[in-house]
């Protein structure tokens, strides 16, 4: 792939750039802990790693304000870190105990926080573009002027109750964000394999609902993409569609066989396109950070990172009778 | 020769209508294809257009008549040459007026119980204080009512569905409600369940309280990835976090003549979910009270209603606010020889079937279920153990039935009570059929009931 091409000077402040830098690398020790962990047999079943992909969430974030919700897939841990929830808690539900988001009851892809709008964590691929509509509809119906973002793969971008969605959005002018993350492969089938059109944000058109492609390998362009989709949405004018070109640098899951696609390509896409180096970059090469003050960042974030594993290690596991709370939220469920 | 122009079906499942206009008046000569009358079934206002050419010669049902059964003569059309003195001889021509409404409907649901066993019309009912004044309702009126009076209550309360709300909903169940309530909180959707489910379980965990209407059961199958995985899992998924305050609701289960891919009964499945509440109401009365419930509940609940019962007229208390618990069921009739236990429009064969076994001096105890999750097995344990027998009536299929599932809870919880094997009485293991009389055979008959019943008390 050519060299970046986005060459214009950085809108943001100095340290607005060093937070995303922070968030960004937050995201990555933290999934490399929570392989590392993997490895290790503590966090059980699926995980989805998010490196790679860092600049989405945390690009996206930027352009938030308070109240505005998120939701998306089971690959989001990158997401409720961009959103200000716990490491602690996010780790210790990987590993399945107590201090758990949701008491180790939900795991790797099922995490909430109603405190900071963070809406799940959904395993089934397409499942959560409807529910995201539903948030959204909550806001309109309540008058309120805040957003959501909803967040799916491009394999979930060809599943049918995405369409369902976006023409009810559309006819309902609802203050929806779909946000594609297109990381080029839907599990291991290549998007040109499984998907027939290049270009999944136009796919909105049919149901007037306006998209664009956004670079997803910079942090910069997915802010200015999610500031316009933003006010778009929050001025009452309906859905708007983001369809962020990015790449997982790991597998689907913890189980991939890395057939599908060539080490080459991988090592490239980190070589040439990594969203981290490009923030370094711009610190380092505008002046507005030097090699020490990363270094220290990188430090500060290594302690949250193994603090968070400590946790999650010494987390107890749920008591025994944790197994029969929170069936239902009024009474004890019948056959226990 | 005059002919008669006979009240119409106008619906698979209607057996009378309102004769709500005349179009055209004695005297008038008309052709095929115009406009006679309007009629008002137990669905919607429709025109009724003629068949044939002639004069008409007499009206005979007076606009404005309610409760004119199919197949009555509402008009008599005279052929050229013919007047109105030859009406009389065409009448007599005729066969009675009771026309066979199994015959042009393939079925109809039992009659009511009649006034020899009045029993059966005033079951035990612990939720209304004495001296309530009650009035006659119909399910579907009583449905409509909790909703409206549900919305009136919180204003998170809305509907939304196929239908529900310019059409006034393809049942009439939401009729009225987008005149009190407006477009905002009565919504009609496009023709997407799925789609429009997942909306409705997003709204729940925005905060709101949604009805999402089906407008049939059969349809919902394109939804229950949203119903189960993210409605009735979520609460336990998040750890108590985030709750899923939400109705499903729809007719569900066999109508009249509409075939296998929309006659099925989802209550074995549903009951299966935790995480969910499933409600299936026979009458009025306990559809309203456990509408309201399921609306306040802050669980999703699925709520299984039936396009046969709609019609059906029970007596409703007249309450401000009339509730019952979801999880509790009803003992309709007390008995002492056998427990019958069923739940849904299956109450309709076994009351009929307590009544006939009350002429053979059996004296059967029936038990609505009411709701299906939680169910309340404490009242068909201590039942069983006064009168040691016990059927089950449902009209879904017989593999992993609910009456299967009572059959274990029996045995574990009662097995020394019992003097005879629980007998469960169930639709057959086949896929609706279409024609009449094999569509008869695959749904429970009250004979079945009674059948099963010699077979457990051994006479």
């Amino acid at each position: 792939m050519a060299a970046r091409k986005t060459t214009r000077k950085p809108n943001v402040s100095a340290d607005e750039l060093k937070q995303y830098y922070r968030d960004m690398l937050l995201i990555r020790r933290f999934e490399e802990k929570a392989g590392q962990l993997y490895g290790m047999g503590l966090i059980g079943g699926f995980c989805h790693l998010y490196i790679g992909q860092e600049a989405v969430v945390v690009g996206l974030e930027a352009a938030a304000e308070e109240g505005d919700k998120r939701i998306t897939t089971y690959r989001d841990h990158g997401h409720m870190l961009a959103c200000g929830m716990d490491p602690n808690g996010v780790m210790a539900e990987l590993t399945g105990r107590e201090g758990g988001y949701s008491r180790g009851k939900g795991g790797s892809m099922h995490m909430f926080s109603k405190e900071k709008h963070f809406y799940g964590g959904h395993g089934i691929v397409g499942a959560n573009v409807p529910l995201g509509a539903g948030l959204a509809f909550a806001d309109k119906y309540r008058e309120t002027d805040r957003v959501t973002f909803t967040y799916f793969g491009d394999g979930a971008a060809n599943q049918g109750q995405v369409y369902e969605t976006f023409n009810m959005a559309s006819l309902w002018d609802l203050p929806v964000i779909f946000v594609i993350e297109n990381n080029m492969y839907a599990m291991g089938t290549a998007q040109k394999r499984s998907t027939s059109t290049p270009d999944i944000y136009t796919r909105g058109e049919a149901f007037g609902i306006p998209g664009e492609a956004v670079d997803g390998m910079d942090v910069l362009a997915v802010k200015a993409a999610g500031e316009k989709a933003v006010a778009h949405c929050r001025s009452g004018k309906g859905p708007y569609i983001l369809e962020i070109k990015t790449y997982r640098y790991r597998g689907h899951s913890m189980s991939d066989p890395a057939k599908y696609r060539t080490r080459e390509e991988v090592q490239k896409m980190r070589e040439e396109r990594d969203a981290i180096e490009h923030v370094r970059e711009l610190l380092l090469s505008g002046g507005h950070a030097s090699e020490d003050d990363l270094k220290a960042i990188d430090k500060e974030i290594k302690d949250v990172v193994n603090a968070s594993a400590e946790f999650a290690k010494e987390s107890p596991e749920p008591a025994p009778e944790e197994l029969w709370t929170d069936v239902y939220a009024d009474v004890a469920p019948q056959n226990a | 020769m005059a002919t008669e122009i006979l009240m119409p079906a106008l619906s698979p499942t209607m057996e009378e209508g309102t004769l709500a206009k005349w179009l055209v008046k004695e005297g008038d000569t008309v052709s095929a294809g115009d406009i006679l009358a309007e009629i008002e079934t137990d669905k919607a206002t429709m025109e009724f257009e003629a068949v044939d050419e002639g004069t008409v010669g007499k009206i005979l049902v007076t606009e404005g008549s309610e409760g004119v059964k199919v197949n009555t003569p509402i008009a008599v059309l005279l052929e050229e040459g013919e007047s109105a003195d030859d009406i009389d001889s065409a009448k007599s021509a005729e066969p009675p007026v009771a026309a066979d409404l199994k015959g042009e409907e393939g079925r109809t649901p039992p009659a009511p119980a009649q006034a020899a066993a009045p029993v059966s019309e005033t079951p035990v009912e612990p939720e209304v204080p004495e001296g309530t004044e009650f009035r006659k309702q119909t399910v579907r009126e009583a449905l409509r009512d909790a909703m409206a009076e549900e919305m009136r209550n919180d204003d998170t309360v809305f509907l939304m569905g196929e239908e529900v709300a310019e059409y006034q909903g393809a049942y009439k169940v939401s009729q009225g409600l987008l005149d009190e309530f407006g477009g905002k909180r009565v919504i009609d959707t496009p023709i997407t369940e799925h789609g429009f489910a997942g909306i409705g379980v997003g709204a729940a965990f925005g905060g709101l309280r949604p009805i999402v209407e089906f407008m049939t059961w059969n349809f919902a199958m394109q939804a229950i990835d949203q119903i189960i995985n993210s409605a009735a899992k979520t609460l336990y998924m998040s750890g108590g976090q985030m709750g899923c305050p939400i109705v499903f609701r729809g007719p569900n289960g066999a109508a009249a003549r509409v075939a296998a891919q929309h006659s099925q009964d989802y209550a074995a499945w549903y009951a299966q979910i935790p995480g969910l509440k499933v409600v299936q109401p026979y009458s009025a009365a306990d559809a309203k009270g456990l509408m309201k419930s399921a609306i306040r509940d802050p669980n999703p609940v699925v709520f299984l209603e039936n396009e046969i019962l709609y019609g059906k007229s029970f007596d409703v208390p007249v309450l401000d606010d009339f509730t019952i618990p979801l999880g509790k069921a009803k003992i309709w009739r007390e008995g002492t020889d056998v427990t019958l236990v069923s739940f849904g429009i299956g109450m309709t064969y076994a009351l009929e079937a307590a009544d006939k076994l009350a002429e053979d001096g059996i004296s059967a105890e029936v038990i609505d279920l009411r709701c299906l999750r939680p169910m309340d097995t404490d009242t068909v344990v201590r039942s069983v153990m006064k009168t040691n027998r016990c059927v089950t009536i449902e009209e879904g299929w017989p593999v992993a039935s609910i009456g299967n599932h009572i059959s274990a809870v029996l045995m574990r919880d009662a097995f020394d009570y019992l003097d005879a094997p629980v007998l469960n009485c169930t639709g057959k293991d086949v896929p609706m059929p279409y024609a009449a009389n094999l569509e008869k055979l695959a749904l429970v008959t009250t004979d079945e009931v009674l059948d099963a019943v010699r077979q457990v008390t051994y006479r």
